[in-house]
């Protein structure tokens, strides 16, 4: 059975790049366009892993983050901070909120593969 | 009720109140609890200065001169409102030199002399004795109205009644026994009497409150109100000729001394010294009393004029004299209570007086003229006493009752042949010959102890050949004829007209002969020589007073004392027991277990030194601690030197503190640049960061793209058309970002070019339109302009206007719903400019939002539709292009009905018409 990933990013373009890399390594794809959708589209269909952008309207990806991390029917879903601030303070700040991963923008595709396949095995 | 015996009970209970106030007083300041602390009290004890001259005098000088009795309360008045700055410097000066009375004032600053001491003590005792002679006069005259009651008798008395049975005499004695119960029960070192301080506020406030009384039984009692006294007044030709005189030119000149010696008078009288200067409990109380003290001035002359108008009216023609008109009004009218209260606030005003002026004078006779001789002729029976305290009050006791019958005697000789007030002007006349000396001494360094002994001697000498033996002369205790002829018949030498000068009244002319000879003596004689050690020393204590407050200057003493022999003499002085508690706490101010040292040093042999001052004067002081102290003579050189270092030293401090507030200055300053800078980084960091962050975002998409082409050759071609075209238009995305941060960095940091010419703004619009044609058409959206012709031109730059205006115009396309959008464009003219406003029909902007529509990368979208594509940085650069040029833009909402944004613009400045010819 394929893997479910969430991409929530408020940038159609980047929603199209990465949707578009991830079914092409047979993944199964959902998209959310902000914070809130994001956080009601994990609770109703449970993906295995979500790539969660910081800036984004309504909800930013920190609170989505420590929301999903404070629902303990969610503790297998993992996440992948993506954000275009890459300062550390910032990287920290994901990682303490329990996120599981963190890329700063932009990206090479190949390591974000490398870095989706890593965290979906665990 | 004003049988003899009521009368003297009441008194005598008055008094007794009184002395029980004091008595109080005094306890609670051994208890440390002041009672005096307040700057009513200041102000009321300063009311002293109103005597019977006042109480009874005012009215009798009024039915003379009518406002003549004026002057004598305008000028205290002047010199407490302008002159308190003086009255400070003194306070000042007495208490950092426990300096206890004028006498000792004056000597201190001229180097503590004796000679000094003594001439002024003289001056003052001689020079007062009028003034108290006064108010025996006043308090005898109207006992002896009271004792005729009801009858109305002037009285009489002649010289040869023998002086047993009169009866002022008598008062002469209650009164001296009083003032030395009342101001000799103990000795201070500061001379300082909180209970007659507070008996003397309370005395201020009952004759005020008896004088008022009067006037209002007076003036609403017996006249109806001032109105119908004063119509009286017209209907009587002599007394209309009193009120509306205008003073002529010798009129003038009177007032001008009288107010000048009347101010002088409340610095220098010695009962305004103790008061004012010597009794100041807190140099703050001045601003209340500089106020309050004059207020009570008023208060006390509001009835004068009723009262003495009243009695002229009241009792014309029947031999009343007006200086008894406050209490033979109201004993006509059968008014006993008022009567007897006035009768009271009377002998208020004469016992204050009394009371605080011998005590003055009894404390600078003890310490300024016995003790000095003493300390000269019974050196040797001094020594062997080891207590003197008994010894110093028993001359104060003493010279209390010898002053009083000195008043007593000169009441005898001169006091029928004057009125009160012109008794009082005498008294004025002779202390004001201390102003020279004093005022100089303490704005000038020059003075010498030889200016001031000649200025004094002189002014002395002038005032008594021209007022006090004028003043015997015509009491016929004199013989006459040297009034009229001169001395030895020079006629040049006539006391009243000396040198030839008349036209004027006798106390102008005594102030200006006696101050013509005291200011030039003083001067001339202190230019003959440069001040010497002793003076030049304290010379800089008394005219730096204001400027080193509580710094007691440098200390001129060198030598060797022992702390036992310092404590034992000051012991003899002031009692042992004293003198062992003022050593000790000394001794603990300073740190020092008070055994320790035998040997005293310089501060210590100070602080004996002005404790000893303020119990026998300063000048006794140092010659007494010189007894047991071996001091070693200081030359000139010396001094001079130890001087200049405190005067380098006291530069140097200065110039230290003005250095550390400097410092403090530019700590503060660095803080805030600092702060600023602090500041300026984090939103340089905030723009950074939300620069970077606008740049990475296409960047991501343009890799990502880039990569899933490059991996993939066999991708469909209708995806990589598609991802191109993404690529190419997220790379125009990341120009235009550029560009524009670029853009409103150039404006922000000022260094943006601007083409400033005038615009026909309706132009710009229309361009701008045009421009924007295709993005309308796209959204089929319908454009409505309303630009009218002929407006006035603007001064703008035309690029930037347009990029202001396809901002806005691509704005509101952006948000429109595709089909139903409608754009409004209107152009209007407004007062002081013109006014463009860009409407549409979008989703509208929350009122929460419209002010960070403004603000760099702030983007807000309406989150139903995609995120806004654009840079957020276009409305921020639009405002700024808009307030280049003057103008405002500013955006109107309602959310659901569409966004309004509007700006303005101001009118070109006026052009001179094209064929006129330029302006030069």
């Amino acid at each position: 059975m394929s893997k479910k990933i969430l991409i929530a990013d408020d940038e159609q373009n980047i929603v199209i790049s990465i949707e578009f890399l991830l079914r092409r390594e047979g993944f199964e794809v959902l998209v959310a366009g902000d914070g809130e959708e994001a956080l009601a589209r994990v609770r109703a269909e449970k993906p295995d892993l979500v790539l969660l952008d910081v800036m984004m309207p309504k909800m930013n990806g920190f609170d989505v983050c420590q929301a999903l991390r404070a629902d303990p029917e969610l503790s297998a879903t993992r996440i992948l901070m993506l954000t275009a601030k890459g300062r550390d303070t910032e990287v920290s700040k994901g990682l303490g909120l329990g996120a599981d991963g963190y890329m700063t923008k932009p990206f090479s595709t190949k390591e974000l593969l490398a870095e989706v396949r890593k965290l979906l095995e665990t | 009720m004003l049988e003899p015996p009521v009368v003297i009970a009441v008194a005598l209970l008055y008094l007794g109140l009184l002395f029980a106030v004091a008595w109080w007083g005094d306890k609670r300041a051994d208890q440390g609890r002041s009672i005096i602390a307040s700057p009513t009290i200041y102000a009321l004890s300063m009311a002293v200065y109103c005597t019977t001259w006042t109480f009874y005098g005012s009215v009798g000088r009024a039915a003379v001169s009518g406002i003549g009795f004026l002057p004598v309360y305008l000028g205290p008045t002047l010199v407490m409102a302008l002159g308190w700055i003086v009255l400070l410097k003194m306070i000042r000066i007495v208490k950092a030199n426990r300096i206890t009375s004028i006498a000792d004032f004056i000597s201190s600053r001229y180097g503590k002399s004796h000679g000094l001491g003594g001439l002024v003590t003289i001056i003052a005792v001689v020079g007062i004795i009028p003034y108290i002679s006064l108010q025996l006069k006043a308090v005898s005259n109207t006992v002896s109205l009271l004792l005729s009651y009801p009858e109305i008798v002037m009285p009489h008395r002649s010289a040869t009644m023998s002086v047993g049975a009169d009866i002022s005499f008598y008062i002469a004695l209650i009164l001296a026994a009083f003032t030395i119960v009342f101001g000799t029960r103990h000795l201070d070192a500061t001379e300082r009497h909180e209970g007659m301080v507070a008996a003397i506020a309370l005395e201020s406030v009952v004759k005020l409150v008896a004088f008022m009384a009067v006037g209002v039984f007076v003036t609403y009692g017996i006249y109806n109100g001032f109105g119908d006294i004063f119509d009286h007044v017209e209907a009587h030709d002599e007394l209309r000729r009193l009120l509306t005189a205008i003073p002529s030119g010798a009129g003038y000149t009177g007032w001008f001394s009288l107010i000048v010696l009347s101010g002088l008078a409340i610095l220098f009288l010695p009962r305004q010294f103790q008061v004012a200067v010597v009794e100041n409990v807190n140099e703050a109380h001045l601003k209340r009393a500089a106020w309050m003290f004059p207020l009570y001035l008023l208060l006390i002359n509001v009835f004068v004029l009723p009262i003495a108008v009243g009695g002229q009216l009241h009792f014309a023609g029947q031999g009343v004299d007006a200086d008894t008109f406050v209490l033979t009004l109201p004993m006509s009218q059968r008014q006993e209570g008022l009567t007897l209260l006035v009768f009271i606030g009377g002998l208020s005003s004469a016992t204050g007086m009394v009371i605080v002026e011998t005590i003055a004078l009894s404390t600078m006779v003890c310490n300024d003229l016995v003790m000095p001789m003493l300390l000269r002729h019974k050196r040797a029976a001094l020594a062997e006493s080891k207590d003197l305290s008994g010894l110093l009050l028993g001359i104060r006791r003493g010279a209390i009752v010898v002053i009083l019958l000195l008043g007593y005697l000169y009441f005898r000789l001169a006091g029928e042949a004057y009125a009160l007030v012109a008794i009082g002007l005498i008294s004025f006349s002779a202390v004001a010959q201390f102003a020279p000396a004093l005022i100089g001494g303490m704005y000038w360094r020059g003075g010498t102890r030889g200016g001031a002994l000649a200025g004094l001697s002189a002014g002395f000498a002038v005032w008594a050949y021209t007022l006090l033996l004028p003043s015997f002369a015509k009491s016929g205790w004199l013989p006459g004829d040297f009034l009229a002829q001169g001395f030895f018949g020079v006629d040049l030498l006539r006391p009243q007209q000396l040198f030839g000068l008349t036209g004027i009244d006798e106390i102008s002319h005594c102030l200006f002969w006696s101050f013509l000879a005291n200011i030039g003596a003083y001067v001339g004689v202190s230019l003959l020589r440069p001040p010497m050690v002793a003076e030049a020393t304290q010379a800089t204590l008394f005219v730096d007073a204001l400027s080193d407050p509580g710094q007691g200057g440098a200390i001129l003493w060198r030598g060797r004392a022992q702390v036992s022999d310092l404590q034992e003499l000051v012991g003899r002085f002031l009692g042992p027991t004293r003198a062992q508690a003022a050593f000790a706490a000394f001794a603990r101010r300073h740190g020092r277990d008070g055994n320790s040292t035998p040997e005293a040093d310089a501060k210590l042999v100070q602080f004996a030194e002005s404790l000893l001052a303020g119990a026998i004067g300063s000048a006794s002081a140092r010659v007494m601690v010189a007894s047991v102290a071996k001091e070693e003579p200081l030359s000139i050189e010396e001094v001079m030197h130890i001087l200049d270092e405190a005067s380098q030293l006291r530069t140097y401090s200065r110039e230290l503190e003005r250095k550390s507030r400097e410092l403090t200055a530019a700590t503060l300053e660095l803080q805030e640049a600092n702060e600023r800078l602090q500041e300026l980084d984090r939103v340089k960091d905030d723009i950074m960061s939300s620069v970077t962050h606008e740049l990475r975002t296409p960047l991501t998409s343009i890799r990502a793209f880039s990569e899933l082409l490059r991996d993939d050759p066999k991708m469909h071609l209708a995806d990589r058309e598609r991802f191109l075209g993404l690529i190419v238009s997220e790379a125009e995305r990341l120009t235009r970002l550029i560009n524009q941060t670029l853009d409103l960095a150039k404006i922000e940091s000022g260094r943006a070019d601007w083409n400033g010419c005038e615009l026909d703004l309706k132009e710009v619009v229309e361009q701008s339109i045009a421009a924007t044609s295709q993005l309308v058409r796209e959204k089929e959206a319908h454009v409505e302009v309303d630009l009218p012709d002929n407006l006035p031109l603007i001064l703008a730059d035309r690029d930037r206007l347009i990029q202001v205006m396809l901002n806005l115009l691509s704005n509101a396309v952006k948000f429109l719903t595709p089909g139903s959008g409608r754009i409004r464009v209107t152009l209007s003219r407004r007062d002081d400019g013109l006014e463009v406003s860009v409407a549409d029909n979008g989703p509208g902007i929350r009122p929460e939002d419209q002010q960070l529509v403004f603000e760099k990368f702030r983007q807000v979208g309406d989150t139903m539709t995609a995120k806004p594509s654009g840079t957020g940085l276009g409305l921020p650069i639009s405002r700024r292009i808009v307030e280049h040029f003057g103008g405002q833009l500013w955006v109107e909402s309602v959310p659901g009905e569409g966004a309004t944004f509007r700006f303005t613009l101001p009118f070109a400045p006026a052009q001179p018409p094209a064929d006129a010819s330029p302006a030069a």
